[in-house]
C-alpha cells in the first residue's frame, strides 16, 4: 500500500532490531545462552573490578514510617529512655549500635553515621516530602526528589530507566518541577517480573501493531499540526522507542535476581526488601543512577520494641550484604548508600509501649562514594531534658535535612548550590543546606 | 434473683450510655449543632443560595460576540493567521474531556448525529452540564485546586466528604461567590460542614489548627490569581510581586502576606465543635526585626472594598467576592478557562500580576461573569461557544508555538492520567459509562481506572502540567492489563467484539472503531489500510483488536486537540 511505501524504514529497522536482538541473545534459551549482562556480572565477579570511569550512583534504603534511632543506630541502653534494646560492638572501635543489627555491625567500618538529623516535620506525609526532596512542602511547588536531581544533573543514559523505585511504598521518588520524565520507574518484589515489560501478543503481531501505529495513525496526526510536533511537544514516538528498547534490552536482566547463587540470595534475606537491595546493586552496575528500595513497618506507636525488632530483621541482612557486595565488587567508590527514614521516634515510651514521631534528632547511615569510613557525626543525649521550647538542646552538632542533602549531592559530585529554574522561571537551588564536612573524605 | 437484678441494672446503665453515644453522634453528624442552625437560617434568608436557572443559550450570544471580537483583534494585532473552525466532533470531544474527563461514547455520537449539525455542539454541552459525571469530575478537579491531593490529618480532614459536597455545589450550579464565601467562612466539623475541610486540610502543618500561612498562600493563588508566596519570608526585591492599586502598583511587602494570613487565625479549633470564629491573634517576626510584632488582618490591594466591621473571615470573604474586585473574578475565569482548554490562558492559571495587562478575553469574561451573577455554567457556555475554543488545531499555514499561545489554533494539550484512563475505558464500551451502567461495569471501571492512574503517575494538584510522556506510561499503554482487557474480543463487554459481531462490513468496522477510540471518522488512507488488514486475515477478531490497540496507543488519543 502507498502508505507503507512512505514509511520511515530506518527508524523501524532500529526498533525491530531491538525487538529481535533479545530473541537472539537467548530469551527462552533455557539458560544455554548467557546474556551479555550476565556475562558482565560474572566477569566482574571473577575480577573484583569494574569500570573506573563509572558515574556515581546512589542506593537509597528507604525506611518508611519512622525508624527508631534508639533501636537502630543510636541506642542508649540503661538510660531513662533506652527501652529494651541493648548495644552491640561494631567493626569500628568504640562505635556501638543496637543489637538488633548484628550483621550490619560487622560492616560499619564501611559507613558513617549521622546521629543528629533534625527537621521541623513530624507528620509522615510532610516529613517524607522533606527528606526525599530536601525541602519542606510548599503548596506552590513540587520539588524533585534526590534521584530526579541526580538524573537531571547527569544525563548519562541506559536502556533501562535510570531512576528506579523498588517496592515503592507510598512515596516513590518524583521528578517534581523537573518533570515526570524524572519520576522513578516503579517495580515491586524482584521475585516477580518487571511490570508491563512483556508483550501480551506474539512478537510478529506486536511488531505489526507498532508499524501500523507509526506509519498510519501517527503520520496522520502530524499532518497540519504544530511545527515539529513530535520533537517539540509530544515526544510520543521517542518515548515509545525508548520503551521498545527497554523491552528488548539486555540490561533488563539486571532486574532478575533469581540468577544469583542461592547463598547470595540468602545473604540478603528472603524478603522483598532483601531482593530489592540485591536488584539495586545489579541495576547500578548496568547504568541506573538512583535506586530506592522501601522497607515499611517502622511506625511503632504501639509495642515499639517488637515492631522495630521485626523491621530490623529485614533491614539487617540486606544492608550488611549490600555494603559487603558493593565493596567486594569495587562499586563502593562510585555508589553511595543512604539508609534512613523520615524521622525518628520519641525518647519517651508511651503507655502503649510505643514511641511516637520525633524529628528532633534521628539517625541516617551513609556509605561509599567519598563518605568517610567509620565516622560518626553528632550525638543525642542519653537522658535528654526534652524541653519543648528548645528541643535541639539535647543534640550535639545538629544538622538539618537540607544539610543531609547537600552532603549526599556533594558526595555524588553534583553542585548542590547550583540554581535551577522551575517551569515558571523561579530560581531554585538544588539544595539549601551545607555539607557535613566531618563525614566527607578530605 | 440478685444476679438478675445485677444484669438488669447493668443493662440499664449500658443502655443509657449507648443512648448518650447515639445522641452525641447524631448531634455531630446531622447538622443539629448551633452552627448548622445558623447556617440554615442564613441560607434561607439568602436568595443567592437558590440554584441558578439554566441560562438560555441565546442569552450568551452578545458575550460570545464580544469575546470573539477580542480574539480577532488580538490576533490581528499580533499579525497571526487563525485556523478554520474545527468540525463538530472535535469540539464535542473537547467538551467531553473538559467536563467529564473522557471522550464521547459511540452512543452519544449516534444520538447527536440525529440532530442538525449546527445544534450538535450546544446540545452536547447542555447534556454534559446536567450529567452527574460533570459534577463529580469537576468536584475532583476543583478539590485538587482548593485543598490539594495530600491525605492531611487523620479524622479531622475528610477530602472525600469535601469532594462530594463540591459535586453537589456543581449539580445545583451554586453561585461562585457563594461557594467562595462558604469556604472562607466555614465553621463546624468537616463531617457535618464539608466546606470546613478547606481549613482542616492545613491542620497537619499547624498542630491541629488552621495554618494561616498555607491558607494565605492558597487563597492568594486560588481566589486572587496572585503568587505572593515569596513575601512570606521577605519583601519583593526582584520586582516580581506588585500590589496596591492596580493603576499605581507598589512593591509587594512581607506585611502583605502576613496580614492576609492573619484573617485565618480567627478560625479557632474548638474540640468537638470543630472550627469556630474567634479574634485575629497573630504575631510574626519580620525579616531583620528583633522581635515579633502583632499583625492586623488586611488585604494586599483594594483595601477600600474591605468591610470595617464583622467577623474577620466574613470581611475577607466579602472583599474577595466584591463585584468590584475584578482581580478575584479574573482568577475564577482563569481557572475555568484552564479546565476547558487543559491549559491556562497565560503562563500560569494562578499568576495574573496586577500590574501586567492580561488578555482582553480574560477581562471581558471576568466582567461578564460578575455582571451575570457569578454563574459558572454561563461562563462555561460562553467559553465553549467562543471561536478560541472552537478553532481547529490544524491549519494550512505552518503552526508555531506563537499561534498556540495566542489561541489562533486550538492548543495541543496532553491529557491528564485520569482523562487517558477515562478515554480508553470509554472507547472500549459502545454505551456511555456512568452511574447508570451496570454495577459490574462500574466496579471494573473504577478499580481499573484507579490502578491505571496510580501506575501512569498521578500528577497531583499540579493541574496544568503538560509534561511529555514517559517510558512507564508507554509500557503501561502497550502491555498493561487494563488496555489488554479493554482491547480483548470480549462479546459481553467490549467494543471490539460488539463491532466485530454487528458491523455491516469491514469498512463499517473501521469507521466505528475510529469513532469509539478517537471520536472521528478515519481518513480514506486510514480506512483503506485497516479494511485491508481485516479483509486479508483469517482471524478478523484479532485484526479488530489490533486496530483498537493501535488507536488507543496513538498520540491522538493521549492529547487534546
Amino acid at each position: 500500500m502507498a502508505i507503507l511505501d512512505q514509511s520511515n524504514s530506518s527508524r523501524l529497522c532500529d526498533v525491530q532490531s531491538h525487538l529481535s536482538r533479545r530473541t537472539l541473545l537467548g530469551a527462552g534459551a533455557g539458560g544455554l545462552m548467557m546474556s551479555a549482562i550476565a556475562r558482565r556480572l560474572a566477569w566482574a565477579d571473577d575480577q573484583g573490578v569494574t569500570d573506573p570511569a563509572r558515574p556515581k550512583s546512589v542506593i537509597l534504603l528507604w525506611l518508611e514510617g519512622g525508624p527508631s534511632q534508639l533501636e537502630t543506630f543510636d541506642p542508649h541502653p540503661g538510660g531513662v529512655y533506652g527501652g529494651d534494646t541493648a548495644t552491640i560492638g561494631t567493626s569500628v572501635k568504640g562505635l556501638d549500635i543496637a543489637d538488633l543489627l548484628p550483621r550490619t555491625a560487622e560492616q560499619m567500618h564501611l559507613a558513617s553515621l549521622v546521629r543528629s538529623v533534625t527537621s521541623k516535620e513530624g507528620d509522615h506525609e510532610r516529613a517524607v516530602y522533606n527528606i526525599k526532596t530536601g525541602y519542606r512542602p510548599d503548596p506552590t511547588l513540587k520539588h524533585p526528589s534526590l534521584g530526579a536531581v541526580l538524573c537531571h544533573a547527569d544525563q548519562a543514559g541506559a536502556d533501562i530507566p535510570r531512576h528506579i523505585s523498588i517496592v515503592p511504598g507510598n512515596s516513590p521518588g518524583r521528578g517534581g518541577y523537573l518533570g515526570a520524565a524524572y519520576d522513578a520507574f516503579k517495580i515491586y518484589d524482584p521475585a516477580r517480573p518487571v511490570p508491563d515489560i512483556r508483550r501480551s501478543v506474539a512478537e510478529a503481531r506486536f511488531d505489526q501493531r507498532v508499524t501500523d501505529l507509526y506509519d498510519v495513525v501517527e503520520s496522520e496526526f502530524r499532518r497540519g499540526r504544530l511545527k515539529q510536533v513530535e520533537k517539540t511537544r509530544t515526544l510520543h514516538q521517542t518515548a515509545t522507542n525508548a520503551a521498545l528498547n527497554m523491552m528488548s534490552s539486555e540490561q533488563l536482566d539486571a532486574f532478575d535476581v533469581s540468577v544469583e547463587p542461592e547463598e547470595v540470595l540468602e545473604s540478603f534475606g528472603d524478603t522483598a526488601f532483601g531482593r530489592g537491595a540485591l536488584a539495586a546493586s545489579r541495576l547500578i552496575e548496568v547504568g541506573a543512577r538512583c535506586v530506592e528500595v522501601t522497607l515499611g513497618g517502622w511506625d511503632s506507636h504501639l509495642t515499639n520494641h517488637s515492631l522495630q525488632s521485626s523491621a530490623c530483621e529485614k533491614l539487617d541482612p540486606a544492608l550488611a550484604a549490600l555494603l559487603k557486595r558493593l565493596e567486594e565488587r569495587d562499586l563502593l567508590d562510585s555508589t553511595l548508600v543512604v539508609c534512613g527514614g523520615e524521622f525518628g521516634r520519641t525518647p519517651g515510651i508511651n503507655p502503649a509501649e510505643g514511641r511516637d514521631h520525633w524529628p528532633h534528632g534521628f539517625s541516617t547511615l551513609l556509605a561509599g562514594c567519598g563518605i568517610r569510613k567509620g565516622a560518626v557525626h553528632g550525638a543525642t543525649a542519653a537522658n535528654p531534658k526534652l524541653n519543648s521550647d528548645d528541643p535541639l538542646a539535647d543534640i550535639v552538632d545538629p544538622v538539618t535535612v537540607a544539610d543531609l542533602h547537600a552532603t549526599v549531592l556533594t558526595s555524588l559530585g553534583v553542585d548542590y548550590q547550583e540554581e535551577l529554574e522551575t517551569p515558571v522561571g523561579r530560581p531554585m537551588k538544588r539544595c539549601e543546606g551545607k555539607p557535613i564536612q566531618s563525614i566527607l573524605d578530605a | 434473683m440478685s444476679n438478675l437484678k445485677k444484669i438488669a441494672s447493668a443493662s440499664l446503665r449500658w443502655s443509657w450510655l449507648a443512648l448518650l453515644v447515639l445522641f452525641a453522634f447524631g448531634y455531630l453528624v446531622s447538622g443539629l449543632s448551633e452552627q448548622a442552625r445558623r447556617g440554615k437560617r442564613r441560607s434561607s434568608a439568602d436568595s443567592e443560595s437558590r440554584p441558578i436557572a439554566n441560562a438560555v443559550h441565546g442569552e450568551t450570544r452578545g458575550s460570545v460576540e464580544q469575546i470573539d471580537e477580542d480574539w480577532n483583534r488580538s490576533l490581528t494585532s499580533l499579525g497571526l493567521e487563525r485556523a478554520d473552525s474545527a468540525n463538530w466532533l472535535a469540539v464535542c470531544r473537547r467538551l467531553s474531556l473538559a467536563l467529564v474527563g473522557n471522550g464521547l461514547s459511540l452512543e452519544e455520537i449516534r444520538v447527536l448525529e440525529q440532530l442538525e449539525e449546527p445544534q450538535r455542539e450546544r446540545v452536547h454541552l447542555e447534556n454534559l452540564l446536567g450529567d452527574p459525571r460533570f459534577h463529580h469530575y469537576w468536584a475532583e478537579r476543583w478539590s485538587r485546586f482548593l485543598v490539594g491531593t495530600d491525605g492531611g490529618q487523620f479524622i479531622l480532614y475528610r477530602r472525600r466528604r469535601f469532594r462530594i459536597w463540591l459535586a453537589e455545589v456543581f449539580a445545583v450550579n451554586e453561585r461562585y461567590d457563594r461557594l467562595v464565601r462558604e469556604l472562607l467562612t466555614a465553621e463546624g466539623l468537616g463531617t457535618d460542614k464539608p466546606q470546613v475541610n478547606f481549613l482542616t486540610a492545613t491542620f497537619d502543618s499547624n498542630d491541629g489548627s488552621a495554618d494561616p500561612i498555607r491558607l494565605a498562600a492558597r487563597t492568594s493563588r486560588v481566589f486572587l490569581g496572585l503568587r505572593i508566596d515569596c513575601l512570606q519570608c521577605h519583601n519583593d526585591f526582584l520586582g516580581n510581586v506588585n500590589l496596591g492599586d492596580a493603576d499605581n502598583p507598589r512593591e509587594g511587602l512581607q506585611t502583605d502576606f502576613h496580614q492576609l494570613a492573619a484573617f485565618f487565625t480567627s478560625a479557632k479549633t474548638s474540640g468537638l465543635q470543630g472550627v469556630r470564629n474567634g479574634e485575629v491573634d497573630y504575631s510574626y517576626k519580620y525579616l531583620d526585626e528583633e522581635q515579633e510584632t502583632d499583625v492586623e488582618a488586611s488585604v494586599p490591594f483594594l483595601p477600600e472594598l474591605l468591610p470595617e466591621n464583622g467577623e474577620p473571615r466574613q470581611r475577607l470573604a466579602t472583599w474577595v467576592t466584591h463585584p468590584r474586585n475584578q482581580q478575584a473574578a479574573r482568577a475564577a475565569v482563569s481557572h475555568v478557562w484552564a479546565l476547558m482548554f487543559g491549559r491556562p490562558m497565560g503562563d500560569a492559571v494562578d499568576n495574573l500580576p496586577l500590574d501586567e495587562p492580561c488578555h482582553p478575553m480574560l477581562n471581558t469574561l471576568a466582567e461578564d461573569f460578575v455582571s451575570h451573577g457569578f454563574n459558572l455554567r454561563r461562563l462555561i457556555r460562553v467559553i465553549a461557544a467562543s471561536q478560541a475554543f472552537r478553532v481547529d488545531s490544524r491549519a494550512e499555514f505552518e503552526i508555531t508555538p506563537e499561534h498556540e499561545h495566542a489561541f489562533a489554533v486550538f492548543p495541543l494539550v496532553r491529557l491528564r492520567p485520569e482523562q487517558v484512563a477515562g478515554s480508553i475505558i470509554q472507547a472500549a464500551r459502545i454505551k456511555k459509562t456512568d452511574r447508570d451502567s451496570s454495577l459490574f461495569l462500574q466496579l471494573i471501571t473504577l478499580t481499573g481506572a484507579n490502578d491505571f492512574v496510580t501506575q501512569y503517575g498521578d500528577i497531583g494538584e499540579d493541574e496544568f502540567n503538560s509534561d511529555s510522556i514517559t517510558i512507564t506510561q508507554r509500557l503501561l499503554m502497550m502491555n498493561g492489563n487494563l488496555l489488554g482487557d479493554l482491547v480483548d474480543f470480549n462479546p459481553l463487554l467490549n467494543t471490539s467484539a460488539h463491532v466485530g459481531m454487528f458491523a455491516r462490513d469491514s469498512s463499517h468496522v473501521v469507521e466505528t472503531v475510529y469513532l469509539c477510540a478517537l471520536n472521528r471518522y478515519p481518513t480514506t488512507v486510514e480506512k483503506q489500510h485497516f479494511v485491508s488488514r481485516i479483509d486479508c486475515t483469517e482471524n478478523s477478531s484479532e485484526a479488530i483488536e489490533d486496530l483498537l490497540w493501535v488507536l488507543l496507543n496513538s498520540s491522538e488519543l493521549a492529547w487534546n486537540h
